[in-house]
């Protein structure tokens, strides 16, 4: 199956290993993945703050971008409901673009989705392993895509994984985009209410598949000095399956090379 | 003093004695000193977190249980049902004014407020009304009929317990449906002990039997009965009026007037609708599965009927719903006002309702009152959401709120309300954006100044699992508006796009 990858802003810049995680299971799983370099961003801050016109060109370049590709898999609960839950909206009067619009909302999935609804896999079958005592946070975006508890399907399939769900699961952690700086006092008490939920758990580590949320909670534990760590589900999976090293240092999914010393240029 | 007021947070004990101004601030009305009070208020948090997720629980239970997978498909309908009606408002209006008068209920057209009042005043000073007694309504609560009554010398008191709790207290609901959810039951005691000259007590029964005492000696003398509706019936002119406590059908029988303020929202075609918002209302509301009492009341009472009214009165109120007619807002005319949506919000469950500065508060009242009172006297309202579709879930009539917002927050970019500042800001991200040259740049530059940053932050902790990352503690500017609250993350080395150009030779260190 050929599959486009959709890595935007955050997880590109904050949480790469969760990008090339995806790009490893998926390659295992029998895909073959693209990355079409052209991609920015989805639009989504614009058109949450009211910019409608700029989201809208970016929601055209972006469906130019992608036009080719067969399906697209995205990281990020985020991006697709913004491509699935508003992109048809917006362009619905381009008489250009209004059918691209609804063929790109449909190609586009998440990528726990796709592994559950598309591809249809069994971890167990797979013989994922991956030991320690893992909760779960659901982010607000799969509401819009129609999704409850796939994640949670696919870790009860995990080997030694033993998952303890938190309280208040569906709540949301206060990110919200902008909200989290325009409005930081609801923000963070929105926040602290999570990582309450967290500890209660008892769980060392958190899995949390959208960038924006793990960085706010996984911000607010290190700043209440709560001792998890975070990894998305496709990091998760991709060390279960050995395809990558398991990196226990690796808080919020960054790694331990993140730390390091400063070499590199401008693009 | 007010809590809009520079001076350093209020307390709730200050907030409650101001009563409904509290639902009435001056304008342009900023939220930032009530929502410091209520984050820094952890009691009133967790009265609240418990009240509302109690609700939002118990709702999703029935309505498993009683739906299953068919949930989603009743909300469409009775989402579809007060879209019908709102579609064709002038045919249901008129057909219900005939119904409603052929039963020998009195109509009545109210544009604004004070237009309402004046009606209401002009009945009760035709019949020389003396002693009012009322059920539960927003919409008063929206025109501020009590005082308007006050002041012609109708004694009116309210007879559902929290509102009566309310007035008692000059406070001011800040739910809905609950509308003393932020107080507790020994503030509930010092007011009774204070207003009604009775012992201390904070038990919950003992209370209620006191405010139960005190109403009975009202009812008996009431001239004036006033309540809100639920639904209007246009096929049958029929007033439903759902209430848990009997205090409707106590204000609408015993006194020899009954008024009815309605929205002109309110109403539906017939009673087989009714059947589906009645199934809907309650358990969206409280999670049970009909009110204690529904009433439908079609006109006076009748030659040889004991009880009830002599005179019935429909006041259909206006007041800037018209404007949200218009097709792109239409949507969110279909409230029920079952107050689900405060429930399931947490951002509800942070500031309460008094921080909204409004009528109805929570997401529909983030919504709707900017759009009644002007988006450039509530420009935090729209914005004060984190659009996690909570509300939307919950909605029994599929008010898709968080589009909404979105919608007026784009209003506020055209109408330049949004400050200039910002509007260059995401315009020139936006410009960034439609170029892969420019995103690279710019993610670049981010990458160096927040790493530079977590530099000078870092070296707290040296432990655990936090010891290879690199985070920002403290800044200024609008990152600083993300430290002040919780850490942030510096962006690793390398991006994916990078690791992707290199991958194959260079496995997964980035």
């Amino acid at each position: 199956m050929n599959v486009s990858l959709l890595i935007t802003c955050l997880t590109d810049t904050f949480y790469p290993r969760t990008g090339i995680a995806v790009v490893k299971v998926l390659t295992h799983l029998g895909c073959a993945i693209d990355f079409p370099d052209e991609q920015t961003c989805c639009g989504q801050p614009l058109y949450n703050n009211g910019f409608e016109d700029d989201a809208r060109e970016l929601a055209k370049r972006m469906i130019r971008v992608f036009e080719s590709s067969e399906r697209v898999v995205t990281p990020s609960g985020s991006c697709a409901a913004m491509i699935r839950d508003y992109y048809p909206d917006l362009l619905a009067s381009d008489p250009q673009y209004a059918d691209a619009a609804r063929r790109f909302a449909d190609k586009t999935f998440e990528f726990v989705e796709f592994l559950v609804k598309v591809l249809k896999v069994d971890l167990a079958e797979l013989n994922v392993k991956w030991p320690g005592k893992a909760t779960y946070h659901y982010s607000c975006h799969l509401r819009g895509l129609g999704m409850s508890d796939e994640a949670t399907q696919l870790m009860r399939q995990i080997d030694r994984l033993e998952y303890v769900p938190m309280e208040k699961v569906d709540q949301c952690c206060g990110f919200g985009g902008t909200f989290a700086v325009k409005y930081p006092q609801i923000s963070g008490e929105m926040v602290r209410d999570k990582v309450n939920c967290i500890t209660a758990t008892g769980a060392d580590t958190v899995i949390s598949n959208d960038a924006g949320c793990t960085m706010n909670i996984s911000g607010a534990c290190r700043r209440a000095g709560a001792d998890v760590s975070f990894k998305s589900l496709a990091e998760v999976i991709a060390e279960g399956l050995g395809l990558m090293q398991p990196d226990e240092s690796s808080a919020s999914g960054q790694p331990v090379a993140g730390g390091g010393e400063e070499v590199e240029s401008p693009p | 003093m007010t809590a809009t007021s520079n001076n350093p947070a209020p307390r709730p004990a200050v907030l409650s004695v101001e009563g409904h101004d509290l639902l009435f601030p001056t304008l342009p009305y900023d939220f930032t000193n009530r929502v410091a009070a209520a984050t820094a208020d952890s009691r009133l948090q967790a009265s609240i977190d418990k009240a509302t997720r109690n609700k939002d629980d118990l709702r999703k239970r029935v309505f498993a249980e009683v739906f299953g997978d068919r949930s989603d498909e009743i909300r469409t309908l009775a989402g579809s049902i007060k879209q019908h009606t709102l579609d064709h408002l002038d045919y249901y209006l008129d057909r219900f004014t005939e119904r409603a008068t052929d039963a020998g209920t009195q109509v009545h057209f109210a544009a604004s407020a004070d237009e309402a009042n004046r009606i209401c005043l002009a009945i009760a000073r035709h019949h020389e009304c003396k002693l009012c007694v009322k059920s539960k309504s927003m919409v008063t609560e929206e025109i501020r009929l009590v005082p308007a009554l006050e002041d012609i010398g109708v004694e009116t008191i309210e007879s559902d317990l929290g509102e009566f709790i309310l007035q008692l207290d000059h406070d001011a609901p800040s739910h809905i449906v609950q509308p003393m959810i932020h107080k507790d039951r020994y503030a509930v005691g010092r007011a009774f002990e204070r207003e009604l000259g009775v012992p201390y007590t904070d038990d919950p029964a003992a209370l209620a039997m006191i405010a139960r005492r005190h109403l009975r000696t009202k009812y008996r003398h009431a001239d004036l009965g006033i309540s809100g509706a639920n639904f209007l019936v246009a096929e049958t002119g029929s007033i439903v009026l759902c209430t848990n406590e009997g205090n409707g059908r106590m204000c609408t029988s015993a006194p020899r007037i009954h008024i009815a303020f309605v929205g002109i929202e309110k109403l539906i075609p017939d009673l087989e609708h009714l059947s589906v918002l009645l199934k809907l209302l309650s358990r969206s509301a409280l999670g049970q599965p009909l009110t204690v009492y529904t009433h439908i009341i079609t006109g006076p009472k009748r030659r040889l009927e004991p009880d009830g009214p002599e005179h019935v009165h429909v006041i259909f109120i206006d007041n800037g719903r018209t404007r949200l007619l218009q097709e792109e807002t239409r949507e969110m005319l279909r409230c029920i006002r079952c107050g689900a949506c405060l429930n399931a919000c947490p951002v509800y469950r942070k500031i309460g309702g008094h921080a909204y500065g409004a009528v109805y508060n929570g997401p529909i009242g983030a919504l709707i009152t900017p759009i009644f009172k002007g988006l450039a006297n509530f420009k935090d309202l729209p914005h004060a959401s984190s659009l996690c579709g909570a509300c939307y879930e919950a909605c029994p009539v599929k008010i898709n709120i968080p589009k909404y917002l979105i919608q007026l927050r784009r209003d506020m970019v055209g109408g330049r309300i949004t400050k200039r500042s910002e509007r260059l800001f995401y315009k020139m991200w936006a410009m960034s954006l439609r170029s892969p040259r420019l995103y690279r740049l710019g993610q670049w530059a981010q990458k160096k100044m927040l790493r530079r940053k977590a530099c000078a932050g870092n070296g707290r902790d040296e432990r655990s699992v936090y010891v290879s990352q690199r985070w920002i503690e403290r800044a200024s500017g609008m990152i600083g508006q993300w430290t002040s609250q919780r850490d942030m993350p510096a962006p690793p080395m390398r991006s994916f796009r990078d690791w992707w150009v290199r991958h194959g030779d260079d496995n997964e260190r980035i």
